[in-house]
């Protein structure tokens, strides 16, 4: 629906502000090394990360099974449950249901999954008012921004920002950054809304096929608000939320929080089962592209993701680019492997926007392999002709190169010759990326194979190397 | 013991004398090193950028460049983890057997030094305050030390072999495995982004006190240098096996010379 993004043209803003990029980097680096505290305490963190895989391989590969006896088990307890294809069709049916009861006004607490449908402006269009409730999303929904991380929406925020922004829309006096204050004015704000919702939209962390429960975590209780004030609740989950068993349930509790902020357990995690009493209780499952990523071998664990953010905490490009930069409702690295399943052409240079450094492999509780679906997916890209022929030419004439040993000694020598010939208005411009902010590497005389050749090759009595010969070796002219 | 260097193009045709340091310090422990000169490079770039059919013959051709030889040695933990961690797919119906072969001959210069050669201590001091930069490829891939996210104790392989050189100080900077942004294309396609990851590792170094940034993998050194020439910064990198071959004690010689 969007028009291509080139990630690094996106990014440029972002890293250009370079006292606001190193506070972001270090305000997420502070939250990863809070996870690494909370992983290291826990002596069975790497079996818990190896189970929590292994249960949702085991639940994704029995999803018929397991979605038909949550909707029984649901369906038993008073949901009811709704199945959408896709997003157009999860989103009329959150507006059949809001309109079939008269609903104008609603509260929603973080769900990424409405963020993916774009929930709120289609409601918008037809009238009903949605305020986020969760802080974070208010903030963000004040100002019209898409959230910038999955878990801390406004993080590209400061306060002095969101001081602004309160004093815009919420009246408050000018210049206000005490997060005190600006919390105390965000709770009132909100308490309004939720006395005045006449339904409540929550995401669905995890779902339970034994019980037909749906487990809602968050920090600030207004999931649990949103949910019980108003007499309709409306949760809207991914298929891929399902787990099996109420048992295993733990493993996720203790890996998601730990993970995500860096606390041993998120603040409330509430367990919902049926409605209350006279009121309505709505479950919408929906696919949305996920079946396509279930069937795939590259990127089926993809599935496994339980929304923690610690892959975007970790990146070190997320971490200096920002989260807008990816122009994507997920950012960082999963969002890098799952917004180009669903539009490979608007979202290739995602897979690139990565140094494949492997860290958010690691760190990711219910480990995806992320670097390795990146790869994968700029495979994916060349295959459909999605890469700009400046890549897909150079890849080819370095193969043909490559190929040819002769060749490529020769060109080399022409290369590093050129390097150290080339004046350097003509060497640094901004044709060369690399030269902009760096120094190109230095162009030595002779290379290996030439001193190889001369030095042992022909088995000659093998010379010491004086660090005075390896000078000449690289000495510019 | 037959051993072929496995020298990547990059270091073969800019930084030669990260290989003869290499080939030194292997011949020191009586190793009998060969430089097969058909061997080009990987396939590495082709791979990360995506394109799979200009990278496999790269991998055919590694294969029989190094049939004959007991063991491929690299000074690249990205290298090697290509051919360790990333050939597999070319090989899925023909070669399968020729590609195992190499894949369990082939070690990164510091895995084979320290399984293979085991030095007690290396004699000549190198008395400097050292960084070590953990690169991405070695450390997640190759496993060669403790990655910071994994709560698994694995050994720190180039810090065992750095503490085995006399009066070297190894300070750590915070964030002991943070990428540097090299990225091998990335470094070009996401520049901006490239470089503000690789100022901050040469700030994080610079406040621990390094005189010297050391890594296992030249590719993340040359970026790194190229900023630090570009500001003048008096921090200066070297490649694991030039600090273990003895290389300048005056560490204020550029690499570049005498300029
Ligand atoms: S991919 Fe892994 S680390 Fe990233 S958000 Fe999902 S669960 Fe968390």
């Amino acid at each position: 629906m969007s028009a291509t993004v080139h990630h690094p043209e996106a990014a440029k803003e972002f890293v250009a502000n370079s006292e606001r990029m190193q506070w972001h980097d270090m305000a997420l680096w502070f939250v990863r090394n809070k996870r690494d505290l909370q992983a290291a305490k826990t002596p069975e963190w790497e079996y818990l990360r190896e189970l929590a895989a292994e249960i949702k391989a085991h639940t994704q590969a029995n999803l018929d099974v397991y979605l038909e006896e949550f909707e029984r088990q649901a369906a038993a307890r008073g949901a009811v449950v709704h199945w959408a294809a896709d997003a157009a069709e999860h989103n009329e049916i959150v507006l059949g249901i809001l309109q079939k009861n008269g609903v104008q006004r609603i509260v929603k607490s973080k769900s990424m999954l409405t963020e993916e449908c774009h929930l709120n402006p289609f409601l918008e269009a037809h009238g009903v008012e949605v305020i986020d409730s969760d802080l974070g999303e208010r903030i963000i929904q004040m100002r019209n921004e898409p959230p910038s991380h999955i878990v801390l929406p406004a993080i590209h925020l400061k306060k002095e920002d969101v001081g602004n922004t309160f004093h815009q829309h919420l009246g408050i006096p000018p210049h206000i950054s005490d997060p005190k204050v600006l919390t105390e004015v965000a709770r009132g704000h909100l308490r309004r809304k939720f006395l005045d919702a006449q339904a409540g939209i929550t995401g669905v962390n995890f779902a339970i096929a034994e019980t037909g429960a749906v487990v809602v975590c968050t920090n600030e209780g207004n999931a649990d608000l949103g949910a019980s004030l108003p007499p309709i609740h409306i949760a809207c989950m991914g298929i891929e939320k399902l787990i099996a068993r109420q048992e295993d349930l733990g493993v996720f509790t203790r890996l998601l929080a730990r993970s995500a902020t860096g606390q041993p357990i998120t603040t409330y995690t509430s367990h919902f089962q049926g409605p209350k009493p006279g009121g309505q209780f709505h479950i919408v499952l929906v696919d949305n592209g996920r079946t396509g990523i279930r069937d795939s071998d590259q990127f089926r664990e993809a599935l496994n993701c339980i929304r923690c953010g610690a892959c975007m905490n970790t990146c070190p490009v997320y971490r200096r680019s920002g989260g807008h930069s990816y122009a994507a409702v997920v950012p960082g690295p999963i969002g890098s492997v799952l917004s180009p399943a669903a539009d490979a052409k608007q979202h290739h240079s995602l897979p690139f926007a990565c140094s494949l450094c492997g860290s958010c492999t690691d760190v990711c509780p219910v480990k995806i392999p992320l670097h390795h679906q990146l790869l994968a997916w700029r495979q994916e890209i060349a295959r459909l002709g999605h890469l700009p022929a400046s890549k897909r030419l150079s890849m080819k004439a370095a193969s043909f190169l490559f190929s040819h040993p002769r060749l490529y000694s020769i060109v080399g020598s022409l290369g590093r010759l050129a390097l150290r010939m080339t004046p350097r208005w003509l060497l640094y411009n901004r044709l060369n990326p690399w030269g902009i902010e760096r120094e190109m590497p230095p162009a030595p005389r002779a290379s290996f194979r030439k001193w190889y050749d001369r030095e042992r090759a022909r088995q000659n009595p093998l010379p010491v190397v004086s660090s005075s010969s390896q000078q000449n070796m690289e000495t510019q002219p | 013991m037959r051993v072929g260097l496995f020298v990547p193009c990059y270091i073969d045709q800019l930084y030669p004398d990260v290989a003869i340091s290499t080939l030194e310090v292997l011949e020191q422990f009586g190793v009998q090193v060969h430089f097969p000169n058909a061997q080009t490079c990987c396939g590495q770039p082709m791979a990360n950028t995506g394109c799979a059919d200009q990278a496999a013959p790269m991998a055919r051709r590694m294969i029989e460049i190094f049939h004959s030889f007991d063991y491929v040695v690299c000074p690249s933990g990205s290298c090697t983890a290509m051919v360790t961690h990333h050939y597999g797919h070319f090989f899925h119906t023909k070669g399968r057997d020729a590609y195992e072969k190499l894949r369990k001959k082939t070690y990164e210069f510091t895995q084979f030094v320290a399984e293979f050669l085991r030095p007690e201590r290396f004699d000549i001091p190198f008395p400097h305050r050292v960084g070590l930069h953990q690169s991405c490829h070695g450390l997640r891939e190759l496993r060669l030390g403790q990655c910071s996210e994994r709560m698994l104790e694995t050994r720190d392989l180039a810090g065992e072999l750095l503490s085995k050189v006399p009066g070297l100080t190894l300070v750590k900077p915070t964030r002991v495995d943070e990428c540097c942004g090299f990225g091998g294309t990335f470094a070009v396609a996401e520049a901006d982004v490239s470089v503000a990851m690789g100022q901050s590792r040469i700030e994080d170094h610079l406040q621990a006190g390094a005189e010297v940034v050391t890594a296992g993998d030249m590719s993340c050194l040359m970026h790194l240098q190229g900023l630090l020439e570009r500001q003048k910064q008096p921090l200066r990198v070297m490649h694991l096996a030039q600090i273990l071959a003895g290389r300048p004690k005056d560490i204020n010689v550029s690499t570049r010379g005498s300029s």
